[in-house]
């Protein structure tokens, strides 16, 4: 079942570079990295390429395949037709360090600007008692592999190098719904300031974040959407602001 | 040398996994200045494959669990072999280091009364893994990647700094631990990125490099396996302990072939999952060894009735230890009962509805449907053994985990050896990883706080950087990618599940050729983002790995845990009281025998004594251990 396959594949650096083909083998049953690992091993020793667990768990092959932000583990050669070229690329939204390499962190600094988990001050360890329905809330946002997709997709900033500071994209609105979720947490006005500091107000719900997630997280209903609707409860009604943080708060023996 | 990039720091950790990034979080709590140095991106370690969870007597589930059950278990699951005091220590604080972890974050499963909920697993009296679904590892690493960005946050509002104590180096390969006058004095590497060179100076390092799977053909372990901080300590003078103990996971993927070795998780077993061969037998009741008669179930019926009556029932002979369940895998498939991609089939879908298997094991569920069509709540999986975890690992002090020899070194989680003995229990990695991280992170600031400092000198440095040219200076050599091929395929067939004396004496002899030749590794390309240059300090850290697995497995000539001899297939309750330690002598690996610690009498106490003549000599028993 080894069949010929025909590849384009971006190579170069930050200033300068181009698409070049590639004609390598492909097995029955190979995703798009294991011929690029071929590619590597066997007709371009240097070309760069991302990853680690192959199993679609760690989120480091993100790469863009004939245009789509994908995770090359997880795309299956069998899912192009036979004569389909297969065209690989960069992630967009960031700068290329080399090849399929690109500078991501972007989203480190972005990870660094939410602040952190504030767990109860009289809350000793072991005795945090919470609902497995309340913390699976938070937990299918904890799914995240990080692998940045969601990131590259974001129109707001995919083409917007001067959107990048005000705003930190649907990695992290997950992030912070899920902190916000979270039973136990204690830091107030979590979705103020996604509003305010970190751009929800940029994002415009069109769900491209959500198509490309590879752990099928709902990103914007389940996280952007909630944030943005009680952001705006809250702006009219501080009564139901007090209410959400009580409900919050029940988790807690 | 002085245009190289330098950096001072009080502790260097190698490696964010989990035991790196949990001794760093303890380094930085000593108010020492912290560097994490990692091959991949912040966040990617192996860890995050890690599925079943961690184990840890809470007694969540039944409260009849203690450390005391936990410590047992774990010597039994490494068959005598473990240092006693890891597998203490470990057993005693693996519930403080699970508690911690919730007060940084961590949401774990509830139980019925919100507490941590805990599963089943290989070799584990009680429901003992406190877990996440199936992605328990992704929970740990992404919770104390959060707990550093959090105090990174608290520096930055003291000093204006958020990189003022910790900071992460990612995607930097260290190639050397410096030494000045015995001691620890800093390490050496590069940027992957770039292939600039780095000298980061400190008075210790903390090797947390994690597991040697890529020495091998088929494993479930990413790119980054390949022995470095195994082989960073040996060249730096420390030693290596059992190395001839490797686990095969029993059930890793056999098909589609580009996915052969990733892993199953134990939970598909410990939710229920069963093991039949082609024939449609459920094969495992005929491989319950005598030592586990009487903790497992030998007929359907029983089996079958623990999964709701755990206190009246045996347990079925699945959850086994992983070495047991390997080798009778290995054995169906030899003996033509295998399937035709040589694996044997692992079914959850006739004892679980589709819903909660879906909820319960979801990124199997996916991993499956994704990677090879296969719906496991329909139809059975194709399962394989696959080159999962060493024990063996750097010779560490317990308490410490101080590197035996090397003033300054640490090691902590897969690459420190002892804590298992011969073979690891499923959900005991990832609490070593917190237990030792934390220990090695205590271990090395308060020797950090005391050391005298040794300016890492210029012969050092020049000698460390011509190391790093060395590849690109050479024309016309050997291609690392072909290199690694031979070499897995070297320890696949002589160096794996099962062994002979004239096969591992064929293995030493090739690794000895390979590395021979590895010495004439040149580089196409220039340092910028360059595989086939990061590959050829790989392959030679896995060649001294598989040089000190090899020449410890012709040694033990008996069949214990990770390791089986064709030749000697029983265990030898001898050969027990014996440790192989590994040494480099700059050309080769050596090995000695070195008594295993005895078991002081509270420990050995804990026992049975009927139990411990199994394992033990008569006179070892008659002394009733060490006062």
């Amino acid at each position: 079942m080894t069949r010929k396959l025909n590849m384009r594949i971006w190579r170069g650096n930050a200033t300068d570079g181009g698409l070049e083909n590639v004609v390598v083998e492909a097995n029955e049953g190979e995703v798009v990295l294991d011929v690029i690992h071929r590619v590597q091993a066997t007709q371009m020793g240097d070309l760069a390429v991302r990853w680690n667990c192959k199993a679609g768990k760690c989120g480091s092959c993100s790469m863009e395949i004939n245009g789509r932000p994908r995770l090359a583990c997880m795309t299956q050669i069998s899912s192009f037709k036979d004569e389909e070229t297969i065209t690989v690329t960069p992630l967009r939204a960031f700068p290329v360090i080399k090849d399929l390499v690109t500078d991501v962190s972007f989203n480190y600094r972005k990870a660094m600007e939410i602040p952190a988990y504030a767990h109860p001050a009289n809350l000793a360890p072991g005795e945090a008692r919470m609902e497995q329905v309340d913390v699976e809330r938070s937990q299918e946002f904890r799914k995240c592999i990080e692998c940045f997709l969601c990131q590259d997709t974001c129109h707001v900033i995919r083409d917007h190098e001067e959107n990048k500071k005000s705003f930190a994209g649907p990695r992290f609105f997950i992030r912070i719904a899920e902190l916000d979720m979270h039973p136990l947490d204690t830091l107030r006005n979590r979705k103020q300031t996604a509003q305010e500091e970190h751009g929800l107000g940029m994002c415009n719900i069109t769900k491209c974040c959500t198509e490309v997630c590879p752990e099928h997280i709902h990103i914007t209903d389940n996280a952007i959407i909630p944030m943005k609707e009680r952001v705006v409860d809250v702006k009219y009604d501080p009564l139901r602001w007090l209410g959400s943080k009580i409900r919050k708060r029940e988790g807690i023996v | 040398m002085s245009n190289i990039e330098r950096h001072e720091y009080d502790v260097i950790v190698i490696g964010a996994g989990g035991a790196g990034l949990r001794a760093a979080v303890e380094a930085r709590e000593a108010n020492l200045r912290v560097a994490i140095i990692c091959k991949s991106l912040f966040g990617k370690a192996h860890t995050v494959m890690a599925e079943g969870g961690a184990a840890a007597s809470m007694g969540n589930v039944n409260e009849k669990d203690n450390w005391q059950v936990h410590f047992r278990d774990t010597m039994r699951g490494g068959k005598f072999l473990n240092h006693y005091r890891m597998a203490e220590l470990h057993a005693k604080e693996s519930p403080d280091r699970i508690w911690e972890l919730e007060t940084w974050g961590a949401l774990f499963d509830r139980t019925k009364e919100g507490k941590i909920s805990q599963r089943n697993f290989g070799g584990h009296e009680y429901p003992r893994l406190a877990h996440v679904g199936d992605r328990t590892g992704l929970e740990l690493i992404r919770t104390m990647q959060q707990r550093i960005v959090a105090l990174q946050q608290e520096d930055g509002k003291n000093s204006g700094s958020m990189e003022a104590n910790i900071k992460v180096f990612a995607e930097l390969t260290v190639t050397e631990i410096l030494k000045e006058k015995g001691q620890v004095s800093g390490v050496y590497g590069y940027w992957r990125e770039s292939g600039a060179e780095v000298l980061f100076e400190a008075p210790t390092v903390i090797i947390a490099t994690g597991g040697v799977g890529k020495t091998f053909k088929i494993t479930s372990n990413s790119w980054e396996g390949t022995g470095d901080g195994h082989a960073l300590a040996l060249k730096a003078g420390a030693n290596l302990v059992d190395m001839e103990f490797l686990q095969f996971h029993p059930t890793g993927m056999v098909w589609p072939p580009s996915v052969r070795g990733i892993l199953v998780t134990e939970s598909v077993r410990g939710e229920g999952g069963v093991l039949t061969n082609t024939l449609g037998e459920r094969f495992m009741f005929k491989y319950i060894p005598d030592v586990f008669i009487d903790k497992y179930a030998d007929n359907e019926a029983e089996a079958d009735r623990w999964y709701l009556d755990q206190d009246n029932n045996r347990r079925p002979p699945e959850l086994l230890p992983r070495d047991e369940v390997a080798r009778a895998i290995n054995s169906e498939v030899k003996a033509g009962r295998g399937t035709e991609h040589g694996g044997v089939f692992l079914d959850v879908s006739k004892r679980l509805s589709a819903e909660v298997i879906k909820k319960r094991l979801p990124s199997m569920w996916h991993q499956f449907f994704e990677l090879a069509g296969v719906d496991i709540t329909k139809e059975p999986m194709e399962v394989g053994p696959t080159c999962h975890y060493v024990m063996g690992g750097v010779e560490v002090e317990p308490d410490t985990a101080a590197a035996i020899g090397v003033p300054g070194l640490y090691a902590a989680g897969e690459v420190a050896g002892g804590m298992h003995g011969s073979n690891r229990l499923g959900g005991n990695s990832l609490s070593d990883l917190l237990v030792f991280g934390r220990r090695a992170g205590i271990g090395a600031s308060e020797y950090a706080k005391k050391a005298t400092r040794i300016p890492v000198s210029e012969e050092s440095i020049k000698a460390a950087s011509a190391r790093i040219e060395a590849p690109f200076s050479r024309e016309g050599g050997e291609n690392s990618y072909s290199l690694h091929a031979e070499l897995q395929e070297i320890t696949h067939n002589l160096v794996g599940i099962v062994r002979t004396g004239a096969e591992l004496q064929e293995a030493i002899t090739k690794i000895a050729d390979i590395r021979k030749r590895s010495a004439n590794v040149s580089v196409s390309g220039g340092r910028h983002f360059n595989p086939g240059f990061h590959l050829a300090f790989d392959l030679d850290n896995m060649l001294l790995v598989a040089e000190s697995t090899a020449k410890s497995a012709i040694l033990r000539e008996e069949s214990r845990g990770g390791h089986t001899r064709d030749d000697f297939p029983g265990m030898n309750n001898k050969w027990r009281q014996v440790n192989h330690i590994s040494s480099f002598d700059g050309n080769q690996v050596n090995i000695k025998s070195q008594p295993l610690p005895s078991i002081p009498k509270e420990l050995f106490d804990l026992f049975d004594v009927h139990e411990l003549e199994k394992y033990m000599t008569a006179e070892e028993v008659a002394k009733g251990g060490s006062k």
